[in-house]
């Protein structure tokens, strides 16, 4: 199976239906094994069991990013290669996206306020990914403005790609200014910082939230191509052409 | 398991984390509903796709 083969909306759904199941089951198997471990793993020697926090803030954080990721190499599918269904995946991760940033922005403010004694600091770490989860609203917004799924497409590729600049400001704000924001600790040169008996159960719970936001978008991007045959099958009832 | 003096500030962070989980997969889940039972509606007043396949036919 090629990336062609998917081009075709019917060849997707037929794939999808088979194996949305079984990543659904594979993601609640990781999400329980993850989250026994986060509970059994040690406090910090520091923090205290506030870190238990950093099992669910640090995936949810990479998946911010990553989703956008996901998104701009879609734009560049609709703008570039003109893929049928770069678009729909776009379309349908950003709202996936958006609750990843929203939680990323809630825990890091919840495991804030007992670490660094605020809940909120317009420092360059935090206010960048506030940014994003801004872009994220207002793609979503630009998608339900324009009517036409065409030309809103076109729009919305665009944008995606100016707001993937702020990715590597994310990742890197934390090494280029003074912020409250712990520099990384997992992806750096040199190796992870983290004991293992943390970052075991980091690991398993970003594969595990990984494999949630891959069936999420999948299952959503199956909506998205039933809505677009909706639209179609409405234009052919009311005797007008479907764009 | 003791969670210490910040025990609310972990609860709500997981609480928080999975209520939004079960949002979304409960939202996905019922726009897949609502877009099936859509379609069925257009077949059944006999619209049907160019291909002549069932619109709301995925597998």
């Amino acid at each position: 199976m090629t990336l062609l083969d998917l081009a075709n909306p019917t060849r997707f759904l037929s794939l999808t239906a088979k194996i949305l199941p079984w990543l659904a089951g594979a993601t609640a198997v990781l999400l329980a094994i993850g989250l026994y471990q986060s509970a059994m793993a040690p406090d910090d020697y520091q923090q205290g069991a506030t870190v238990k926090i950093m099992f669910i803030h640090v995936p949810n954080a990479w998946l911010a990013m990553f989703v956008w990721g996901v998104m701009s190499v879609a734009a560049l599918g609709t703008l570039v290669w003109r893929h049928p269904l770069a678009d729909v995946a776009a379309k349908a991760a950003a709202p996936i996206g958006a609750a990843f940033t929203f939680l990323a922005l809630v825990t890091g403010s919840l495991w804030g306020r007992p670490m660094w004694g605020t809940y909120w600091e317009w420092d360059a770490r935090l206010t960048s990914v506030l940014i994003l989860f801004l872009m994220y609203l207002g793609l979503i917004a630009l998608w339900r403005a324009v009517e036409d799924p065409s030309r809103a497409a076109r729009a919305a590729a665009i944008l995606t790609l100016v707001g993937a600049i702020n990715l590597p400001i994310i990742k890197f704000s934390v090494d280029w200014w003074n912020t409250l924001h712990q520099p990384a600790s997992v992806m750096r040169i040199g190796g992870s910082s983290l004991d293992r008996a943390f970052l075991i159960p980091l690991l398993v719970m970003a594969i595990a939230f990984s494999l949630l936001f891959i069936t999420l978008h999948l299952a959503a991007m199956r909506n998205e191509i039933l809505r677009r045959r909706v639209r179609a099958l409405q234009m052919m009832q009311a005797g007008k052409p479907a764009a | 398991m003791t969670l210490g003096p910040y025990e609310s500030f972990i609860v709500t962070s997981y609480a928080l984390v999975g209520a939004v989980v079960v949002i979304l997969v409960i939202w996905i889940a019922a726009d897949y509903r609502r877009q099936k039972a859509r379609l069925r509606e257009l077949e059944a007043s006999g619209v049907t796709r160019r291909s002549g396949r069932g619109a709301a036919d995925i597998s």
